[in-house]
């Protein structure tokens, strides 16, 4: 398997009123039909990776450091129209909130045509029935009605099969999910999951999930890369990451799921808040919140222990012990 | 602690509601407002005998009769009397909307043009733009709009190019503004992120997505301010700056009956009436559109 997209000590800064560092450091790949989940709880830096990947992210206040290549592309050298191609042919993105994403005014059809002629520019009515072709791949029910629809007019996991329908449109190689369950709730969510897996591997696609949601992660991703302050801490399988978590912060968040709690007594969640990010880190950025911190957790950013192929560990735990 | 995966793909099927488009759901709800309806009607009448004036039958509103002067309402052939020169005033009220409303709606809609342009290129590129419009915007802003209105005509001189001339300026600022805000609004939300991840460029962004969620908002600010501009440029012909007599005209009229208010009170109040319903009905038409378009989810 060869690498679609390699990100190389990517780093995010946004200026302003405050500085954040929102990604200090982020090296991950992803090969081809592979299936990523990037984990970790809120602004741990998740978006921002999948957004620079897009280069969405505001221009004049964000410095962005280090390489992206897609299918050997610098992508963070891409430029006017160059780019505009590349958005959406190449790469397509769906979003959290499906609500929020589908623009009001137009019918669901209609933008997924805009879209269509947009990069192949076919005639309308060709692009109409490639929407209809794409609602019924994603199985919107009498998709032929559908088309016409506005988004009010659909109900949550409705108008994220849109979403996705209207994303698959140009066939990307790649496609970007922005916790696209999140706002749908249970059994709808499972659905649209398991909707994605299916379109992905018939489609052939790389997909990067992002996500908060370990339980998601399980059903939807090949590999799994956590993410905490801007870094990733560690890197595996899905079966690596469940059986056998190395670092203290993913052990932390599996201990913090639900599942297997017991009734009455508090569940395992980790103390403390993550960092503020107004510095870059300069030690680990986990060591005040964890359970087994060391002296020299908190002088030197830990090392990305390898441990096998894909699979590595950000903890000074997993270092062999030095004779 | 278990995760599972399940296998089976779960599709329930869902009968899609019959779907009606944005403007047949506007009349849907404008159908029922009866206010709206019945000044939609007023307007439309009027618009229509103001169009087509000539072809009506209507006495010449320029003729006069020095016998026939200020007639009370009813009198035989001049069912709503006639002014001080023995004009028909039927016949003057009539062609007077011609120019009233062409004065009154005329600016608005050149200014919702321009107003809606440059709001949209502030509230999108953002930055020094933005000050550089906003503030001259302000500028504007901060004159009440009817001493603007008189300002300007007062320094190009009256006439009806003029009295267009600084209506428009005094329209440009309030609908820009509104244009910016709602822009810039719209420009942080998700789905102008999704055109782009789609590939869409920025000209493509403000054209689609931008202007097509601008627009009902300021269409309807802009309904609105018709009514003003009307009452405005009533106000300048009232002051001599804007139509000259012998035009018929309704602001002009008011002040040339003005004087007769003592001799037939009714007469010189019918240009003042037909200013007032015609703006009324303006604004309440406006309102109705308001609700009827407001209905995203």
């Amino acid at each position: 398997m060869t690498a679609l997209v390699e990100i190389e000590d990517l780093t995010v800064r946004f200026s302003g009123e405050r500085t954040v560092h929102a990604i200090n450091g982020v090296s991950l790949s992803v090969a081809k039909g592979e299936v990523l989940a990037l984990l970790g709880e809120s602004g741990s830096g998740k978006s921002v990776t999948l957004k620079s990947i897009m280069q969405l992210l505001p221009g004049r206040r964000t410095q962005i450091g280090g390489r992206i290549r897609f299918d050997g592309r610098d992508v963070l050298a891409l430029k006017g129209r160059a780019l505009a191609d590349f958005r959406g042919r190449d790469v397509a993105m769906i979003f959290q909130d499906p609500s929020l994403a589908l623009d009001p005014v137009y019918s669901i059809g209609t933008q997924i045509a805009e879209t269509v002629i947009r990069h192949e520019g076919v005639s309308r009515v060709a692009a109409r029935s490639r929407a209809l072709d794409m609602l019924k791949r994603v199985r919107i029910p009498s998709a032929e009605r559908r088309l016409d629809n506005y988004p009010h007019e659909m109900s949550g996991g409705m108008r994220q099969r849109a979403m996705i329908a209207l994303a698959l449109a140009c066939g990307p190689r790649l496609l970007l999910a922005d916790e696209p369950t999140t706002a749908l709730d249970a059994t709808v969510q499972m659905q649209v999951l398991l909707l994605l897996r299916e379109l992905q591997q018939e489609m052939d696609m790389s997909v990067i999930f992002v996500t908060h949601d370990i339980g998601v992660a399980v059903e939807i991703a090949d590999r799994v890369a956590v993410m905490y302050a801007g870094t990733i801490v560690e890197t595996g399988t899905i079966s690596q990451i469940i059986k056998d978590p190395r670092h203290p912060y993913t052990k932390g968040l599996l201990a913090a799921n639900l599942h297997g709690a017991v009734k009455g007594s508090r569940l395992d969640a980790i103390p403390g808040a993550p960092p503020t990010l107004e510095e870059p880190p300069t030690s680990c950025p986990f060591a005040p919140r964890c359970p087994s911190a060391l002296p020299v957790c908190r002088e030197a950013r830990p090392p990305l222990v390898n441990r096998g192929p894909g699979r590595a560990v950000a903890c000074v735990l997993e270092q062999e012990p030095a004779i | 602690m278990t995760f599972t995966t399940t296998p089976a793909s779960v599709v329930i099927e869902v009968p899609a509601a019959p779907t009606v488009s944005y403007w047949a759901g506007v009349w849907h709800r404008l159908r029922r407002d009866p206010a709206a309806l019945i000044c939609a009607a007023i307007l439309l009448a009027l618009i229509f005998s103001a169009t087509f004036a000539p072809w009506l039958g209507f006495a010449d509103p320029y003729t006069g009769s020095m016998i026939n002067r200020l007639k009370p309402i009813g009198t035989e052939g001049h069912i709503l009397g006639t002014d001080e020169l023995g004009r028909d005033m039927l016949s003057r009220l009539i062609y007077g909307g011609r120019l009233t409303l062409f004065l009154g709606i005329t600016p608005v809609v050149t200014a919702f043009v321009i107003g809606t342009t440059l709001g949209l290129i502030a509230g999108y590129v953002g930055g020094w733009i933005n000050a550089l419009i906003m503030r001259v915007t302000d500028v504007f802003f901060a004159f009440p709009s009817v001493l603007l209105a008189i300002a300007i005509s007062g320094a190009l001189g009256a006439g009806i190019v003029n009295s267009l001339v600084s209506l428009t300026i005094v329209f440009i600022p309030p609908i820009t503004r509104v244009a910016e805000s709602v822009t810039a609004s719209v420009r942080k939300l998700d789905y102008v992120d999704a055109a782009r991840a789609s590939g869409a460029g920025n000209f493509t962004i403000v054209r689609v997505q931008v202007l097509g969620n601008v627009l009902g908002p300021i269409f309807v600010y802009a309904t609105s301010l018709t009514s003003v501009c009307m009452i405005i440029s009533a106000g300048l012909s009232f002051l001599g700056l804007g139509v000259k007599p012998p035009e018929p005209e309704w602001g002009l009229m008011l002040n040339t009956l003005r004087t007769a208010i003592y001799i037939n009170p009714w007469v010189a109040a019918l240009p003042g009436m037909m200013i007032f319903i015609t703006s009324l009905c303006l604004n309440l038409l406006s309102d109705g559109l308001r609700s009827a378009m407001n209905v995203r989810q």
